[in-house]
């Protein structure tokens, strides 16, 4: 765990300027967050540009370490409260909703009209009418994929499913994996899962599912997997996925030993620390498997709550409300190299958050979050081991998606 | 003399305060106390808490609901569960290969040649190095496309074999990597014990005609019953309590083929998508019983052996 306290230097300066007393009445702002060095060094500006418009507020800001956080939360929400908390939204948060362990917030988004200005996101940060925290960022999935390997092997960008799956064909002749991954967390294989059912049925059939509405052994899920089956079948993924962590199977990419990679926009800076370069790296949304379902996407939304056991409430929802603005969220994105949620925010001028942008602004079919953020923990984990195994031993279908049955009719109760 | 008898009989021995007369019984319990009440507080009152918590179905947040036998009817019908205990049975057997194979190196160790020390030592490093590490360097070892162990299957045989991919062999390539720092602690307890074999019964035996694997048998062996015994033991609470290395290593993984009983209560109880408190109580308190087996195996061996004088 490492703990950055913040105290900035604007805001000191200013302060000090003003009268000594001002010091004495600084409120302080305790704030719990799990990010990596990249965003941590965009939080921090965020939070000076805070500190300066309220000098009258100290931020003391703890950061964790970003899986042990999700462990650690668990704890404080219960024992020693912050102001401000890092957390997802979703199905991710309704465990601390409905607990009570997270503060309703809609009078801030009443306030200062957020319904509008945040709408891409207020469905998923909304519980029983109420909004519970503020997003201040997300990210597109889809694609990424090496041109130069295209080029190498004479295949076109494919726009539907079965231009990419010949183009598989071609790409395993020249010993190349056509689609790469890295399942050791388990996460990267439900990407693949959530755009072949997205594709294949929906994306209402996706929420659908992921509450536990649907039946796993339903045989529109077996359709996806019988999509998901022409990439696995011939052995087009990544043999030993199940060993690899997603950065290796990034690597593979870069190497040239793989031709796609179902990511998250995230995954980016790695592609380009390891030697891509806008010419050789390109990005395209999952092609269309069903022409008759509305194209939807995934962009998993980060969103920062107030817990129920907060000191300093005031204060927090000024942050919050902050957080939320246009200006805010333009700057915090260039520096995450992420997607802002409120709509009149500019992008960064890189081409695949330009693309991304354009991807989510026109999404007919809706957004969803990723599937492990939609379907409630338990059932996520479980739900990813089945798609691991299903790319290891695509026979054991028939048992997989009975013991995922099984599982739904055990946790949505 | 007379006088002086009576006058001692006469005069009432002098009251003796009650800590006086109690305190030969009393000090080795008040010694004992702190560490009886660290010992109850932090391990007998969890070990029933447990056993209660697996009653009912708590997510560590909200209510407790009593579910009575609910938890264990779901356990025994659990396929991971039976994958976990199936693995541990395998840690168990193969787990206590360390015992020989300590053994062989620490024999070959005892030996007064120039550095034997330096040597010593060098095979002592991997029980040194946290267990974390070691998972580390064997997951590099094994890790497909570059991993030393893989390039070597893929030069002998022209594929690699990810043994960590594989669901058949992740458990036993987890299972090796745990085997060499428990060889090493197995090594340095026999190491100690060889010290004290003595040369005297050796000579005799020398006389004798005994040799070689008779001699190791027969003569070696017999006295270093105490270091087996602890070995056996370490090693058989080191299989059970195996977990470092799996949630290193694999997580778990390839879904959930490479588990334990430990690893399985943490994931359901603690891990991020967890969060069932009262099942993983149960599966805690079923590996609980079957190290009961075995602790109160070895204790029962200790106590007879006491009795006998050995």
């Amino acid at each position: 765990m490492n703990i950055v306290v913040k105290s900035a230097a604007l805001g000191l300066a200013v302060s000090t300027l003003m009268a000594s007393t001002a010091i004495a009445q600084q409120r302080t702002l305790k704030y719990y967050a799990d990010f990596d060095p990249a965003p941590l060094a965009a939080f921090e500006a965020v939070i000076a540009d805070f500190e300066a418009a309220n000098p009258d507020i100290d931020v003391v800001l703890q950061n964790f370490d970003h899986e042990g956080y999700k462990t650690a939360i668990r704890n404080f929400l219960t024992a020693d409260a912050p102001d401000l908390a890092n957390w997802y939204a979703g199905n991710r948060m309704a465990p601390f909703v409905n607990s009570g362990q997270f503060q309703d917030v809609s009078d801030v988004w009443e306030e200062h009209n957020l319904h509008e200005s945040l709408a891409s996101a207020a469905p998923s940060m909304t519980i029983d009418g109420k909004q519970w925290g503020v997003p201040y960022t997300y990210y597109q999935w889809g694609i990424y994929y090496n041109k130069s390997v295209y080029e190498q092997v004479g295949v076109d960008v494919p726009e539907t499913w079965d231009e990419f799956v010949s183009n598989c064909e071609k790409f395993k002749a020249a010993g190349i994996d056509c689609l790469t991954t890295g399942t050791k967390a388990l996460w990267p294989g439900a990407g693949i899962f959530d755009y072949l059912n997205l594709r294949t049925n929906g994306y209402e059939f996706h929420m659908a599912l992921t509450s536990g509405e649907v039946a796993w052994t339903d045989d529109r899920v077996k359709a996806t997997f019988a999509e998901w089956g022409k990439l696995v079948e011939p052995g087009y993924i990544t043999a030993n996925h199940a060993a690899l962590d997603w950065q290796d199977a990034a690597s593979l990419l870069i190497q040239g030993k793989a031709a796609n990679y179902v990511m998250g926009n995230f995954a980016v800076a790695v592609f380009k620390d390891g030697g891509m370069t806008d010419d050789t790296l390109g990005f395209m949304p999952f092609p269309t498997i069903n022409p008759d379902v509305a194209r939807a996407e995934e962009a998993p939304t980060d969103t920062v709550h107030i817990p129920a056991g907060a000191k300093n409430v005031d204060d927090a929802k000024k942050f919050l409300a902050f957080l939320a603005t246009a200006d805010v969220q333009t700057k915090l994105n260039e520096a995450l190299g992420q997607l802002p949620i409120n709509k009149d925010s500019s992008v960064a001028d890189d081409p695949f958050i330009k693309a991304g942008f354009e991807l989510l602004s026109t999404t007919p079919g809706g957004i969803a979050q990723f599937f492990d953020r939609d379907a409630p923990a338990e059932m996520a984990k479980i739900g990813m081991e089945g798609f691991q195994q299903f790319m290891v031993q695509p026979g054991q279908i028939d048992n997989i998606l009975e013991r995922l049955e099984k599982a739904r009719q055990r946790i949505y109760k | 003399m007379a006088i002086a008898d009576v006058s001692i009989s006469a005069t009432p021995a002098p009251q003796r305060s009650w800590w006086r007369r109690n305190q030969q019984r009393l000090t080795p319990w008040l010694f004992l106390l702190p560490g009886m009440a660290m010992f109850l507080v932090y391990v007998i009152w969890p070990i029933f808490e447990s056993f209660w918590l697996s009653f009912y179905d708590w997510d560590g947040l909200g209510e407790k609901v009593w579910l009575g036998w609910g938890n264990y009817a779901e356990l025994f019908d659990d396929d991971a569960f039976y994958t976990s205990l199936w693995n541990n049975v395998l840690w168990l057997v193969l787990y206590l290969l360390a015992v020989p194979a300590g053994l062989a190196i620490a024999i070959f160790l005892n030996q007064n040649v120039f550095g034997i020390r330096l040597y010593k030592s060098l095979f002592f490093f991997p029980f040194v190095i946290s267990q974390v590490v070691v998972g580390l360097m064997f997951s590099w070892f094994y890790a497909p496309n570059f991993g030393l162990f893989y390039k070597l299957i893929e030069w002998l045989t022209g594929t690699g074999v990810a043994v960590l991919a594989d669901p058949e062999l992740v458990t036993y390539g987890i299972i090796a990597a745990g085997l060499w720092p428990q060889i090493a602690y197995c090594m340095i307890l026999y190491l100690t014990g060889l010290n004290n074999v003595s040369p005297d019964q050796v000579e005799a035996a020398r006389l004798d005609g005994a040799r070689g694997l008779r001699m190791l048998w027969y003569v070696i062996l017999p006295q270093l019953r105490p270091a087996t015994f602890i070995a056996v033991v370490v090693t058989v609470i080191g299989a059970l309590r195996s977990f470092d290395l799996v949630s290193i290593m694999t997580d778990g993984g390839p879904f959930g083929s490479s588990r334990v009983l430990s690893f399985y209560m943490y994931e359901q109880a603690l891990s991020e998508y967890g969060y069932r408190m009262g099942y993983g109580a149960a599966i805690a308190v079923i590996l609980f019983l079957i190290m009961m087996i075995f602790i109160s195996g070895f204790i029962w061996k200790m106590v007879r052996d006491e009795r006998e004088g050995y």
